[in-house]
């Protein structure tokens, strides 16, 4: 049962091959009797989960179920869930349980969804390989001396362990991406705007979004169906019709013009890697797509100009956890000035401390133009690029990473090195693009991703070129080889 | 652009973070690793360039200035470390 995929379990559902009671208390056994070797979940919700289930059962067999109903998913522990505590991957928010739910919560359980509990992430979403998180991190399905990148590590690490089928994630410059090609799964983030942010724990507003994950397109475009749309709660939400992205799906590609970006088959991405995503856009011409040769030339400048954006955009945001009004507070404040300065300390782990610190600096008197003013420009300079390139492409295809999963500790102490992990993502968060990353293929027995750049609002196209591309391949159904064996 | 453990001294005091005895060489370290990288910045030609704060080029939507929903003050204070008569509480702050 839990090998199936969203769209299987609906079916199952409606044809009554078996109850949301008896997916739901399947799948919490297997989350039991799973997350102390992967360190997927923070929290498991199982008395709520199976009080939804029996209602979506209730819903089923009364004939007017809505498009979820029944299915079980997981939330990123970014997004606040009222009564379920939230903690954002950080000691801060340990004992935080939200008093309302985030839109994109809101809307899933509306539609349906049943929610088996909370996702493990590095702190405050800053991260490529879940090694921030204060509960420890997740563990790569597929070699478990491996990170499953990050920050959205659970939701991925989840869904190849075949603990869920479906969940939420959120992407400032990778986050959704990087896990979902390191774990073989299927993940998109929408453009800049499409997917309320509301009640989405805030790390650089200018980029982050939320959105999908499944294994395969087909789950992704079910999910992102309900997750998008306006919400005025949001004041970067955008108001804009939300076409039906099942609609589309099998639309043949002959014809599809899809750039290949230069700079990212350059230096410093695997050879196996290039390989898989070389021989993905081999199977595109096959189905009549034409690849066309584009240059980004700016793209070398993502990376620096990122550090300057989403370290000064945390800084700000970051400045509510003042130990007041919720989350940690220090023992004994000697005055207000303490208070504040421990609390801070205490609560935050050392890569959100160095996010402040440099976010701060860059804002600083003095430095303001140098840094911050100057990564603005930079970051116009980078979405002329892919304005370009779409004035003549239809989609962007290249690598989501430069490399398979690393081994757990093998960015040492140098946090440039983790960020160069990021170098083929950060620039659609920079533009605010769409992109999405399916499974393409195994280096050295782990999984790589395939990334598909869109252009504004365009998910519609890529779920299409994702979806034709995986009823051609086979994988996105692999599983990690733990899994296979244990069946056996 | 290097900076030294008295420029972290005092960013940690403008961002409120108390930076200890044993974590501020680390720290400075790993800052100036950073500030590596974003140097690379410098090289790039962005003169007549404008700023892009907002991806789309979008700006603040406004709305009617009205109740648009209320606040159940208690729940909302249940979160907080101290709270007394619907205050927050904090270290005393005029003597």
């Amino acid at each position: 049962m839990h090998d199936l995929t969203l769209a299987q379990m609906c079916h199952g559902l409606a044809r009554r091959d078996f109850s949301s009671a008896e997916l739901t208390r399947h799948l919490l056994e297997r989350i039991g009797a799973a997350n102390p070797r992967y360190n997927a979940f923070i929290t498991t919700a199982p008395e709520t989960a199976l009080a939804q289930a029996a209602a979506a059962d209730a819903r089923l067999a009364a004939g007017a179920a809505p498009a979820l109903c029944g299915l079980p998913i997981a939330h990123k522990d970014i997004f606040c869930t009222r009564g379920l505590r939230t903690s954002c991957g950080s000691r801060m928010l340990d004992n935080f349980v939200p008093p309302y739910d985030a839109t994109v919560v809101e809307r899933l359980a509306a539609a349906g969804a049943v929610v088996l509990g909370k996702t493990n992430m590095d702190e405050f979403a800053m991260g490529s390989s879940n090694e921030t998180s204060y509960y420890g991190p997740v563990k790569n399905p597929w070699a478990t001396d491996c990170v499953p990148g990050g920050s959205s590590g659970g939701s991925a690490a989840a869904l190849a362990a075949r603990l869920v089928p479906g969940a939420t994630a959120s992407d400032t410059g990778g986050s959704i991406r990087q896990p979902a090609a390191l774990c073989g799964v299927t993940g998109l983030k929408p453009t800049y705007g499409r997917v309320s942010r509301w009640g989405m724990i805030a790390f650089a507003s200018s980029l982050d979004q939320a959105g999908p994950m499944a294994r395969t397109a087909e789950d992704v475009a079910l999910l992102l169906q309900v997750m998008a749309g306006f919400d005025a709660r949001d004041s970067t939400c955008l108001d804009r019709p939300v076409p039906d992205y099942a609609a589309t799906l099998e639309q043949p590609l002959a014809g599809l013009r899809i750039g290949v970006p230069d700079e990212y088959f350059g230096a410093g991405l695997n050879p196996g890697t290039e390989r898989a995503v070389r021989e993905a856009l081999a199977e595109f011409q096959r189905q009549g797509a034409h690849l066309v040769a584009i240059s980004l030339p700016h793209s070398g400048l993502a990376v620096p100009a990122y550090y300057v954006i989403a370290p000064a955009e945390a800084s700000a945001n970051l400045s509510r956890f003042d130990g007041v009004r919720y989350g940690h507070r220090c023992a004994d404040p000697v005055d207000l000035r303490d208070l504040y300065m421990r609390s801070r300390e205490e609560g935050f782990g050392d890569e959100v401390k160095r996010r402040i610190l440099i976010g701060t600096y860059c804002l600083s008197a003095g430095y303001y133009d140098a840094y911050y003013n100057k990564a603005q420009q930079v970051r116009r300079l980078i979405r002329q690029d892919f304005l370009d390139a779409f004035a003549k492409v239809d989609l962007i295809l290249g690598p989501t990473c430069p490399n398979p999963a690393f081994a757990f500790g093998a960015k040492g102490g140098d946090p440039v090195a983790m960020y160069l992990e990021d170098i083929y993502t950060i620039a659609a968060n920079l533009a605010g693009l769409p992109a999405l990353s399916v499974p393409c293929g195994l280096v050295d027995a782990k999984p790589v991703g395939l990334q598909i750049i869109g252009n504004y609002f365009d998910e519609a196209r890529m779920l299409n070129a994702a979806h034709r591309y995986q009823l051609a391949t086979g994988w996105h159904r692999l599983a990690p080889p733990a899994l296979t064996e244990a069946a056996a | 652009m290097s900076i030294q453990r008295a420029d972290i001294e005092k960013l940690a005091e403008l961002a409120r973070i108390h930076v200890n005895e044993d974590t501020v060489t680390a720290t400075t370290l790993g800052i100036n690793r950073v500030l590596e990288l974003i140097d690379q910045l410098r090289a790039a030609d962005t003169t007549g360039i404008a700023p892009l704060a907002n991806p789309l080029d979008a700006t603040q939507r406004l709305r009617e200035d009205l109740v648009s929903e209320t606040v159940d003050r208690d729940a909302l204070q249940a979160a907080a470390p101290a709270v007394e008569a619907g205050l927050y509480l904090v270290p005393k702050v005029v003597e």
